[in-house]
């Protein structure tokens, strides 16, 4: 593997051969490579808790960025869900043009050294990509993602983030629930059209999934937090160790407290299970838990940390999605000699991220694919020795066309491990609508919203996981950047 | 916030703490219970029980027993400190409904948490009997609070040094037995042992019993499931679908062995506590020394 400063040579001596980026032919852009990311040793990182992706030099970035053919047609901006203007924040950087680029993107996103980070662009900007497409690989499209945090990087390392100005007092009060992306996003708008704005937050940090769920090594807790900071700086009051549903209910922050809106944007935290024998052995946590845990608590730190952390030698863990690789790659760090992930469909249908997916198998994260417990064994202690596994098959395709797995009759078989990480999904936290009978939900228990992202109590808005179910943090941001701009154009209208 | 206002010993191991929190006392109702963290950077999320909370003052009471690391940090908090998070209150209120005659079991610090709903279940109009259960004497706490709300009480120890010398399902098992007398509902907290056997002393009786649970928890808002129990063949989150629930539903075994979960961590970090408690002394007393001298 190559050295970030090895990968920089090679960009800054191709850099040096080419003609100046106006100059410069499809054919000439066609053919540079796609820039690396650079990455910590996978031995060495597996060892420590710091950032794996280290991010592009200078050189880098801009040959990526030289890559983009600028096409007419953009398929890129139509990826994404929220419409970021890609070409011009990529010919931007191609010139040179750090600070113009990151303003494009700021334009329309708010947390891009997050989203740069996290999203799955191989399936949204990158999906359609013309590069790609004419690589016929989408992992050879320009790497947008990369360049986001590059740029977004650089503002934040060199101290010139500026933060969004604010209008002048509106004298409305707006709450916000809950501190994740959703939520940030929406305070950040609602704040910027000159309200008085309460972030209420749950736990003692705040950031949502970005700070309890994403690993340290994913997503640097620094980044969110200077989110957060960035916030506060606009005026923006957060109060953490505050529950909204228990703390204070829901409408009486409207009666008592004087609010004039709310968004409601608390989640999807509520863990499932596979509802099979054995979940409630002791070694059998959700991967909420687990990484809430070691991300949160700090369990990693057991010199310092007071919450135990679980440590076992042979950790399974459940599902295909990030989460489940943030789970296999922290049981890594904390000490597992073997961490397998079974998932019940192929490689094709894993819904984590490509990147994450890599990283994991360069860890050394064994994975069985087309496999399934049936029941998790346990010793007379009850505690976690094993896991029995059902083998799956494609079948027919479906009539959307997807062959689904079936279960191959009498292919069970026993796998010894001593801790599962069950990684299948969140349903919506029960808790807000339970203790607010006024808000409508659907039967899976997320809140029901109009085309304005307002819910079934007047000027209660809400977006993200709790609408969603699990989605993304881009859409989450994008829900609550859309419930912003309705709310602010309802109580302008109030006043 | 959260500034400490008064601190008691109950016993060798036993506090009660009152401290600031006027919003968690406008919303508080019987059987909730909070989060709290002696340390922000680095502190567990521990679970307590509310044992009080006063209106007029707008100060919560809790009582704990310092038997792990957290807990015993959380005792050598001083009047005066502030207590680092609080968050509450927490979990579905117990349900108060005039029922007729109701029988309060509290076991050991558990007769804390028992108080609250003894009061709001007299304040509903029932009739409330409290059985009040310690090892020994030294440990029974919650006495005369308790004796203030209960039309009856009824004391056993262990050991016998006060009260009757027997377990707590013995008088409970004799109010069932009494023609007339019968309990129409048991509400049982204290350590789980103590609460299993006091839903199966029930059953038979086909008494309803509700049992307040007390498990492992990390964020208390149903995000972690660390915290969940089988109840009647169906898996509940004791923090948003309780603490309360059917006794006779629990399943008891399981949850004590999990509640062992981390039971070789908490060990370790209880002796790490206890060196560093010594190092502090030793520390404090060589340095009285000198000032004498």
């Amino acid at each position: 593997m190559e050295t970030r400063e090895e990968l920089n040579a090679q960009a800054e001596a191709l850099l040096a051969k080419l003609p100046p980026a106006a100059e410069l032919k499809a054919p000439q852009r066609m053919a540079i490579p796609q820039q690396p990311m650079p990455a910590q040793d996978p031995k060495e990182r597996i060892r420590n808790n710091h950032e794996v992706a280290i991010g592009y030099t200078e050189a880098q970035a801009r040959l990526e960025a030289l890559r983009c053919l600028q096409c007419p047609t953009k398929p890129c901006v139509a990826g994404c869900p929220v419409g970021i203007d890609i070409p011009a924040f990529i010919h931007a950087i191609a010139e040179g043009k750090d600070s113009e680029a990151i303003g494009i993107i700021k334009q329309t996103s708010l947390l891009p050294s997050v989203c740069g980070r996290v999203c799955p662009q191989e399936r949204q900007c990158m999906k359609g990509c013309t590069v790609g497409k004419i690589n016929k690989d989408v992992g050879k499209a320009v790497a947008i993602g990369r360049l986001e945090r590059f740029v977004a990087d650089k503002e934040r390392e060199t101290g010139s983030v500026v933060p969004p100005a604010v209008a002048a007092p509106t004298g409305k009060k707006v709450a916000v629930i809950g501190s994740g992306p959703a939520s940030l996003a929406f305070a950040c708008d609602a704040r910027r059209a000159g309200h008085d704005v309460t972030i209420f937050e749950a736990l003692q940090k705040s950031g949502g999934v970005l700070s309890y769920g994403i690993p340290e090594f994913r997503l640097p807790k620094d980044i969110v937090q200077k989110e957060v900071e960035n916030l506060q700086s606009m005026g923006v009051t957060i109060r953490n160790d505050f529950i909204v549903g228990r703390s204070r209910p829901l409408k009486r922050l409207f009666e008592k407290d004087g609010f004039d809106a709310a968004f409601i944007g608390s989640g999807a935290g509520l863990p499932r299970f596979m509802g099979i024998e054995g979940e409630n052995l002791i070694g059998v946590f959700s991967a909420n838990e687990y990484l809430t845990r070691a991300n949160l608590m700090r369990a990693y730190d057991t010199e310092h940390a007071d919450t135990p952390f679980y440590h076992a030698k042979r950790v399974a863990i459940l599902g295909g999605g990030n989460v489940a690789m943030d789970a296999a790659r922290t049981a890594l760090r904390l000490g597992a000699e073997s961490v397998q992930l079974f998932y019940r469909r192929t490689m094709g249908e894993m819904p984590a991220r490509a990147e994450e997916i890599e990283h994991a198998k360069e860890e050394g994260v064994e994975f069985n694919l087309l496999r399934n417990p049936v029941r998790i064994l346990g010793d007379e202690n009850d505690i976690v020795r094993g896991m029995e596994v059902l083998c799956y098959e494609l079948g027919e395709p479906d009539a959307s066309g997807r062959r689904s797995p079936v279960a191959v009759k009498g292919s069970e078989y026993e796998v010894e491990v001593d801790c599962v990480v069950v990684a299948i999904g969140n349903s919506s936290n029960p808790l807000l609508p339970s203790t607010t009978p006024e808000l409508k939900t659907n039967a899976r228990g997320n809140i029901l919203v109009d085309e304005n992202h307002e819910t079934s109590m007047r000027n209660v808005y809400a977006g993200g996981d709790i609408v969603l179910g699990a989605a993304t943090v881009i859409l989450a941001m994008g829900e609550g950047r859309a419930a912003a701009k309705a709310m602010n154009e309802r109580l302008a209208g109030e006043r | 916030m959260n500034k400490i206002v008064s601190k008691k010993q109950l016993s060798a191991d036993v506090w009660e703490m009152a401290f600031e929190a006027p919003h968690i006392v406008e919303e508080h109702k019987a059987g909730q219970f909070l989060i709290v963290q002696v340390d922000r950077q680095w502190g567990e999320r521990i679970p307590l029980t509310i044992a009080d909370s006063d209106p007029a003052t707008g100060t919560i009471t809790v009582v704990f027993q310092a038997v792990g690391a957290s807990t015993m940090k959380l005792s050598r908090f001083e009047v005066g400190d502030e207590l680092p998070t609080v968050l509450g209150p927490l979990g579905q209120p117990s349900e108060i409904e005039k029922v007729g005659h109701v029988v309060l079991c509290g076991g050991g610090i558990g007769v804390a948490p028992v108080y609250p709903i003894a009061k709001a279940m007299k304040e509903a109009g029932n009739r409330v009997t409290g059985i009040l259960a310690a090892r020994t004497k030294d440990l029974l706490i919650f006495e005369e609070r308790m004796r203030a709300v209960c039309d009856e009480i009824i004391i056993c120890t262990d050991d016998g040094s006060y009260g009757r010398k027997c377990l707590v399902t013995v008088p409970l098992k004799e109010l069932c037995e009494q023609e007339g007398a019968r309990p129409d509902r048991v509400i049982a907290i204290g350590p789980p042992v103590m609460m299993k056997f006091c839903a199966a002393t029930t059953k038979p009786f086909g008494i309803p019993t509700i049992v307040s649970l007390n498990t492992i928890m990390i964020d208390g808002t149903g995000m972690c499931g660390g915290c969940r129990v089988t109840v009647g063949d169906k898996l509940k989150f004791v923090c948003v679908d309780g603490p309360d629930f059917d006794g006779h539903l629990v399943d008891w075994d399981n949850m004590l062995k999990r509640m062992r979960a981390f039971r070789p961590m908490e060990e370790t970090a209880r002796q790490k506590e206890r060196d560093h408690v010594c190092r502090m002394q030793a520390a404090a007393d060589a340095l009285s020394k000198k000032e004498v001298r």
